[in-house]
């Protein structure tokens, strides 16, 4: 084609970017991450860096790192799921009842699907009926855990002899949890789904920009829905891994706590609160960043409130960074 | 003109060789000009020339890294547009600043409200609104919402606020960029209008007509450099352009191969009734670019929006014809897009990209399961498709990591066209495909759509820019009020034909 010079000048002329920062943002939490490993690493010995401990942190973390992963993909198509922790606590419970009278594996299942079926409610709700996701899943997270608490009349169910249902949890392979392996599974699967999956695709482009995407042909309020209903899911495996290991259930469970340190661990990872950016590596390594702050209080000795106020100030500087550096760079 | 001749001697503003860098790239390069007190003085250049920034630096939203900022012959730095409206310097950006929720008086005063131990008064915010809107002779209800008016209306908005905070000098950034044929000539009457009482206006535009209908002086920036600050009164469109270029375009458009008549129908509409439109009937014929004209509001986007099942349907049907096959459109822009409907939509940033998101996502969004199996995106064929229609469409020196939003608005402009084409349709809707794009990606855009027309697709080509319409479009349909308005074929498609339809002064068309 016969083509001005004029055009090709234009054509490369880019709005500004910093590099140093670009390069700061992509990277992220990882330098911080390998940073406080090596000054624990340090200070604490083995007692930090050996295979117990390091293990131990992951077997503890399982139940987060999924809920996580799934998060993230509701958080980059664009929405926010807060009922993760009342889903835990309901689908442990009822995995938890149907253990106590039976099959480990079908409690499993059942738990996993009212789970699924719990977060593509949410989905629909969110999506369907246009309920912002942030009002709509505090909502129905209140409903969830009223319901988890009518099923336990408030109490703790416990079955300190259900070992086929332990055995989810417990059982050790190379050294590592199952419940670990299911973690690590899950999160794999999710981080393939997420960045080579047309799927994946289509989830960062309805939080990009749904109109956008809607007009390209992507079916966003289908997108969101699955991913609200993975989010479910995932909460639900959390629960019940979570139920396994101390084979006892409770609708007081999970809940807020675990709700916001889920959410906590996917912003310090770097996956941004308004969608469309993010991935679930960098939500493993924001989880992995929390609880090995957690590990180091610990093993210190420190006083675990100073934790929390730790955690909130690290929580302000991965937003604030992230805000500052979208300043700059666009 | 009802300006008084700018006397030079009187210089409002000076810079005095102004250098920008952003990262490694030099927007500017010891820029000298002199803006004469009560001038309208017009900055021209092709997109990332540097006149956008050179407007900002001006109006305080940027600092230059050197040279010399003179406000009434005394040596000022600007930190921030606080600073330069402070000394009565305020620029009207390009995307406007207004609270949509907010009426049109609360915007105007936004945050110098009169007030009263923190209470607004609103009868004394009515009664300085009412007096400053009579002294340019605005009829704007200042109780209206400020969301609910048009583009135009907004930008007086905009104009008021700025003159009540005693705004000496404006720098106005392609302020007709949105606006329809009566809204410019509107605001060109306020330009003149602001500068015969005194007020200085630098005007950033793309549209050299009006630099010439209204600038008294001209500055060209090319590169970041200033070409030559020359008299508008010896210029023509020609000669500016040149001098832009840095060489002369001999045709603007490229040349028109009508469909024949006898070429297949591509798009049949029959009596589409939707939200802003009232019933509409037309064909398309293959290899035919059929022009969409009229003034904004008139439902052209709302005709193509049905078409393209992007808003809901009332009645009547859309059918492409493919293989001999009529096949009636239903459904949303997902299922238009199986039948091989394409649209670029009217705002590319709002409508088209993923602004964050890397070129190639956006390049291949709609086409996803092309290069995909078993739901799996295979990444080598995916570059080389994007590679291929990068080159295509034209888009030379982006990155395909890059986001789309680092691209320049002519390139960004391409990509759509580049996500449309890989679903290869047989119709494509292109609204206000040049808005706010430089004059070389303005041409690269024309002659995609010639050459695309070429191999028999059916184009429907929506633009505000009559000139556009006149120099690509082989028929034209003016809207009106949601209906066709007339019909324009061969030598009956006129400049005069068109507004003519547009504004209801004919009732019949050619």
């Amino acid at each position: 084609m016969s083509q001005p010079q004029a055009a090709t000048q234009a054509g490369t002329i880019r709005v500004p970017r910093s590099e140093f920062l670009d390069k700061a943002r992509e990277g992220g939490i990882i330098y911080p991450f390998i940073l406080l490993f090596i000054v624990l690493a340090v200070w604490k010995g083995s007692t930090f860096y050996g295979k117990t401990n390091l293990l131990e942190i992951l077997d503890q973390q399982s139940a987060t790192l999924i809920i996580a992963a799934a998060g993230t993909m509701v958080l980059i198509a664009g929405g926010i799921d807060l009922s993760v922790g009342a889903t835990y606590a309901l689908c442990q419970v009822i995995a938890m009842k149907i253990a106590i009278s039976g099959n480990p594996v079908a409690a499993i299942l059942v738990g996993v699907i009212i789970g699924l079926a719990v977060g593509a409610a949410n989905g629909v709700i969110t999506t369907f009926f246009r309920i912002n996701s942030l009002i709509a899943t505090l909502a129905t997270s209140f409903v969830i855990t009223g319901g988890a608490a009518l099923i336990t009349g408030g109490n703790l169910i416990t079955n300190f002899s259900a070992t086929g249902f332990a055995n989810f949890a417990r059982t050790q392979f190379l050294d590592v949890t199952t419940a670990a392996w299911t973690m690590i599974g899950v999160v794999i699967i999710l981080g393939v789904v997420l960045s080579r999956s047309i799927a994946g695709r289509y989830m960062y482009a309805a939080g990009s920009n749904a109109e956008a995407s809607r007009l390209a042909g992507v079916r966003v309020q289908w997108i969101k829905l699955v991913t609200f209903a993975i989010s479910g899911g995932a909460a639900a495996l959390g629960g019940i891994i979570d139920s396994a290991r101390v084979l006892s259930a409770s609708s007081s469970n999970g809940g807020t706590a675990l709700t916001f340190t889920v959410l906590a661990g996917i912003v310090v990872g770097g996956t941004s609160i308004l969608g469309g950016e993010g991935a679930i590596w960098r939500t493993v390594i924001g989880v992995l960043f929390i609880a090995m702050i957690g590990n180091g209080f610990t093993l210190l000795g420190w006083n675990p409130l100073y934790e929390q106020i730790t955690l909130g100030i690290i929580l302000l500087l991965a937003v604030g960074g992230d805000a500052w550096s979208r300043l700059r760079t666009t | 003109m009802p300006d008084a001749e700018p006397s030079l001697q009187d210089a409002h503003v000076e810079l005095k060789d102004i250098s920008k860098s952003f990262g490694g790239t030099r927007a500017l390069e010891g820029v000298s000009l002199t803006v004469g007190r009560g001038s309208i003085h017009a900055l021209v250049g092709e997109n990332g020339a540097g006149k956008s920034t050179l407007g900002k630096i001006i109006a305080g939203a940027l600092t230059p890294d050197s040279g010399q900022l003179l406000l009434d012959g005394e040596p000022v730095r600007f930190h921030s547009p606080r600073d330069a409206i402070a000394r009565g310097v305020i620029l009207i950006a390009q995307e406007l600043a207004i609270v949509p929720s907010l009426t049109v008086e609360q915007n105007v005063f936004l945050g110098v409200e009169p007030r009263q131990a923190g209470f607004q008064q609103r009868r004394e915010l009515r009664r300085r609104y009412r007096e400053l809107a009579a002294s340019v002779g605005f009829e704007l209800d200042g109780d209206a919402k400020a969301g609910s008016l048009r583009t135009a209306d907004q930008q007086k908005v905009e104009i008021l606020r700025a003159l009540s905070r005693n705004a000496q000098l404006i720098v106005m950034d392609e302020p007709t960029a949105a606006l329809s044929r009566p809204d410019v000539e509107a605001l060109h009457a306020v330009i003149r209008q602001l500068a015969g009482s005194g007020t200085t206006v630098v005007l950033v535009s793309h549209f050299l007509g009006e630099v010439l209908e209204l600038a008294g002086e001209v500055t060209i920036l090319r590169d970041g450099r200033v070409v030559q600050t020359v008299p508008a009164a010896g210029q023509t469109e020609e000669s500016l352009m040149a001098a832009m270029l840095g060489r002369s375009l001999d045709a603007t458009f490229p040349a028109k191969h009508p469909a024949a008549a006898d070429a297949p129908v591509v798009l049949s509409v029959r009596d589409l009734v939707a939200p802003g439109v009232a019933g509409v009937s037309f064909e398309l014929r293959a290899g035919e670019i059929l022009g969409l004209a009229g003034l904004v509001g008139a439902g052209r986007s709302e005709v193509a929006r049905a078409i393209y099942r992007a808003n809901r349907v009332a009645a009547g049907t859309v059918s492409v014809v493919s293989d001999g096959k009529q096949l009636t459109v239903t459904g949303t822009p997902r299922t238009a897009l199986r039948f091989g409907l394409a649209m670029i939509p009217e705002s590319r940033k709002e409508q088209g990209l993923l602004l964050d998101r890397p070129v190639t996502e956006n390049v291949t969004l709609s086409s996803l399961v092309q290069v995909s199996r078993a739901g799996m995106v295979r990444r080598g064929p995916e570059r080389r498709r994007v590679r291929d229609m990068l080159t295509r469409v034209d888009v030379r020196g982006a990155s395909p990591n890059a986001p789309a939003a680092t691209l320049s608005g002519g390139n960004q402009q391409k990509l759509l066209f580049g996500r449309s084409l890989l679903r290869d349709p047989r119709v494509l809707i292109a609204d206000e495909p040049t808005r706010g794009v430089d004059v070389g990606a303005k041409r690269a855009i024309y002659e995609l759509l010639a050459s695309l027309t070429g191999g028999g697709l059916g184009v429907l080509l929506i633009s505000s820019d009559v000139e556009e319409i006149l120099g690509l479009a082989h028929r034209v349909l003016v809207m009106r009020g949601g209906r066709v308005a007339a019909e324009l074929t061969g030598d009956g498609v006129t400049e005069a034909a068109i507004l003519g339809a547009a504004f209801g002064t004919t009732e019949r068309g050619a």
